[in-house]
């Protein structure tokens, strides 16, 4: 019995470094290796469906620029939480927050896009991606308030949010935002093209915002890394005691994840309005915000670890897209990818701190 | 006064999967473990268990076939948080995305498949006039509920394997050097948390609703997990929490029956900001709930590596 698995774990002396970076490409390789298996078992050719997860999203431009246009909001989710969770907050409302930031750049399109009241695109553009910013921050603030002022479990509240934000969606396009010539579609009308980002490669759907998501990983990294600010961040997390001693305080340290995360899903949400679904929607998300919680850990919580994360899960949206249409397989393949990723992800994690050993024979 | 009956009996129905899955994770809570997988344990158990009722037409072995997946659901969440001593956030998250995924996956071809209503009403008890109509036309699964929630304040409170069991939850240190197994204590605990929110998530796709949708739990687990807060790790008061949302969430119909101009999306916020407002009311007082909290809760015990 005791030789059935014949290894053990062995606390290593210190942390692995190696293993920090090491254990999210073993996880990435894993969940390929079990999502070969569940190809088997559901009666496909394991290496066609394989192909379609990890060949056929970088088959050519259009697909390379899909890729990185499914990306940005997994990244810019994802760089937020990767703040909250470096502070030891837990904020999982991102998908409330990118709801919220997508519904309030859809209210300020509606009232800017008259035809006939001439305001600039680029104008209507800037109060677009400022309205959604502001609506995320101020859903992911109401989380932080009662946090910090009554003590309630930031968990529950932002998950309970995330509910609420999309009955508020619901209700938006139900009902004050809704097209009145839709057809009684809950939706919003199409927005003017001036109102839409720039394309960013001629010919694809790929926009602007994906140069300026780069660009704020970028400013994360320094932050992050560089500052005071980022650094009592993260003091103020992991050690609130030290973090009091040295005079970095945890509540600003928890209203700061919160307003820079809730302001980064915000921004996603207006770059989905604005960029490559141009109406407002219902479905404006499938499951970013969730997503973009693997994305950070991913991520190992670091700006450009998010980049890198946002492209994996990225990867398996596209997948899981291309699964349902080449391989007849549900679309929700996608979400037991993500699953099995995070899962596989905590369990290699335990390799930072041990090593497998064979145990001696007896 | 018949509405004000039929207002009882329909809270009960909702509050129902609340108070099973509640008391489920009450029994994990108290051993010191937090699982926040329950959103994704009910899901999974909710399409496993529509699917084997609507399959078989026995209600009864779709409970079973919810209750099963529960607990290999736990058993999964048992192995990461258990033996390899992850972080019980990040891994019951993964529980719930992975629940959300799979149950998708696998409901796809349930969809809009609906199983006719069912309930038990007791020979001569339901006859009595108000009391009747309110208590005792209900599913057998509520009856159940309550029996579950007095054993479980019975055991937790007066036998010896209950007060192991929170002795793990208070201090695990202490509770493996008086030779306790703590891990396995822990493992029997979650096991059972899973076979409850199994039940709860049978209980909605058979019962509540009674068909498949995707993201059917809409947020129960979540309340669950937040009931479990509120009640302050008491069985008691998870049954007045359990009825009470069970009521909010059946407000929402009467409210909107009664020709209430608001909009029905706004209604149905109901549940998810009394579950907001509850939940910073109770935790206004943070002695309050540091009393009464199982002292380990949240953090992995490791005896040693093997």
């Amino acid at each position: 019995m005791r030789n059935l698995w014949p290894w053990k774990l062995e606390l290593r002396g210190t942390p692995s470094r190696a293993m920090t970076y090491l254990s999210p490409v073993l996880a990435v390789v894993l969940t390929m290796l079990l999502g070969a298996l569940l190809f088997i078992a559901l009666g496909k050719d394991p290496l066609a469906g394989l192909k379609v997860f990890l060949i056929d999203p970088f088959n050519g431009k259009r697909a390379i620029s899909e890729l990185l246009l499914k990306s940005i909001p997994l990244i810019l989710c994802g760089l937020g939480l990767a703040v909250c969770f470096r502070a030891n907050v837990w904020n999982i409302g991102a998908e409330g927050q990118f709801t919220v930031g997508a519904m309030c750049a859809g209210a300020a399109l509606v009232l800017i896009d008259v035809p006939g009241h001439a305001i600039p695109g680029g104008l209507g553009l800037f109060l677009m991606i400022i309205a959604g910013i502001l609506g995320g921050a101020v859903w992911a603030s109401i989380t932080a308030l009662l946090r910090d002022r009554f003590n309630a479990n930031e968990i529950l509240v932002s998950l309970m949010l995330t509910y609420v934000a999309q009955l508020l969606l619901m209700y938006a396009v139900n009902g004050p935002l809704k097209d009145p010539n839709g057809m009684n579609f809950p939706q919003s009308k199409v927005f003017s093209s001036e109102f839409m980002l720039p394309a960013l490669l001629g010919g694809t759907r790929l926009h602007v915002g994906f140069a300026v998501t780069l660009v704020l990983a970028a400013v994360m990294t320094v932050f992050v890394t560089r500052s005071l600010r980022g650094f009592s961040l993260f003091v103020g997390g992991s050690a609130p005691h030290a973090a009091r001693y040295a005079g970095f305080s945890s509540r600003s340290a928890l209203w700061t994840s919160l307003l820079v995360s809730g302001g980064f899903a915000g921004l996603a949400g207006a770059f989905e309005i604005a960029g490559p679904i141009g109406q407002l929607l219902p479905s404006v998300s499938p499951g970013y915000g969730f997503a973009a919680i693997i994305v950070a850990f991913i991520g190992r919580l670091h700006p450009v670890g998010a980049v890198l994360g946002g492209l994996v899960m990225s990867l398996l949206y596209l997948g899981g897209e291309l699964a349902q249409s080449r391989l007849g397989l549900p679309s929700a393949i996608t979400g037991v990818f993500q699953g099995m990723l995070l899962f596989l992800l905590l369990a290699s994690d335990t390799l930072i701190d041990y090593r497998l050993r064979r145990k001696a024979r007896v | 006064m018949e509405q004000f009956a039929s207002l009882i009996a329909a809270s009960i129905n909702a509050g129902t999967p609340l108070l099973l899955a509640a008391l489920g994770l009450l029994i994990n809570e108290r051993a010191g473990v937090l699982n926040l997988g329950a959103e994704g344990m009910m899901l999974v158990a909710a399409i496993a268990g529509f699917a084997v009722g609507y399959t078989t037409h026995s209600p009864l072995l779709g409970f079973l076939a919810g209750a099963l997946s529960g607990v290999l659901m736990a058993a999964l969440f048992s192995w990461l948080a258990l033996v390899l001593a992850t972080n019980q956030v990040a891994t019951g998250l993964a529980l719930s995305i992975f629940g959300a995924g799979l149950s998708a996956f696998i409901g796809q071809r349930f969809v809009g498949l609906a199983l006719p209503s069912q309930t038990l009403a007791i020979p001569l008890l339901k006859d009595i006039p108000f009391i009747g109509q309110a208590l005792f036309q209900q599913h057998w699964m509520s009856y159940l509920a309550l029996l579950l929630c007095a054993a479980i304040g019975w055991f937790i409170y007066r036998t010896r394997a209950g007060l192991v069991l929170r002795a793990v939850g208070e201090s695990p240190e202490s509770a493996h050097a008086l030779g306790y197994p703590v891990r396995w204590i822990r493992f029997a605990a979650l096991l059972f948390g899973g076979a409850c929110c199994g039940l709860a998530g049978a209980y909605l796709s058979l019962v509540y609703t009674p068909m498949w949708v995707e993201g059917l739990v809409s947020g129960r687990g979540w309340i669950a997990l937040a009931l479990t807060a509120f009640a302050t790790w008491r069985p008691a008061r998870v049954l007045l929490g359990a009825l009470l949302f069970g009521g909010v969430t059946i407000l929402q119909f009467y409210l909107q029956g009664m020709g209430v101009t608001v909009p029905s999306q706004i209604l149905s916020m109901l549940p998810y900001v009394a579950t907001i407002v509850v939940l910073a009311l109770i935790s206004r007082n943070p002695d309050w709930i540091r009393l009464n909290m199982p002292a380990s809760l949240g953090k992995p015990f490791k005896p040693d590596a093997s």
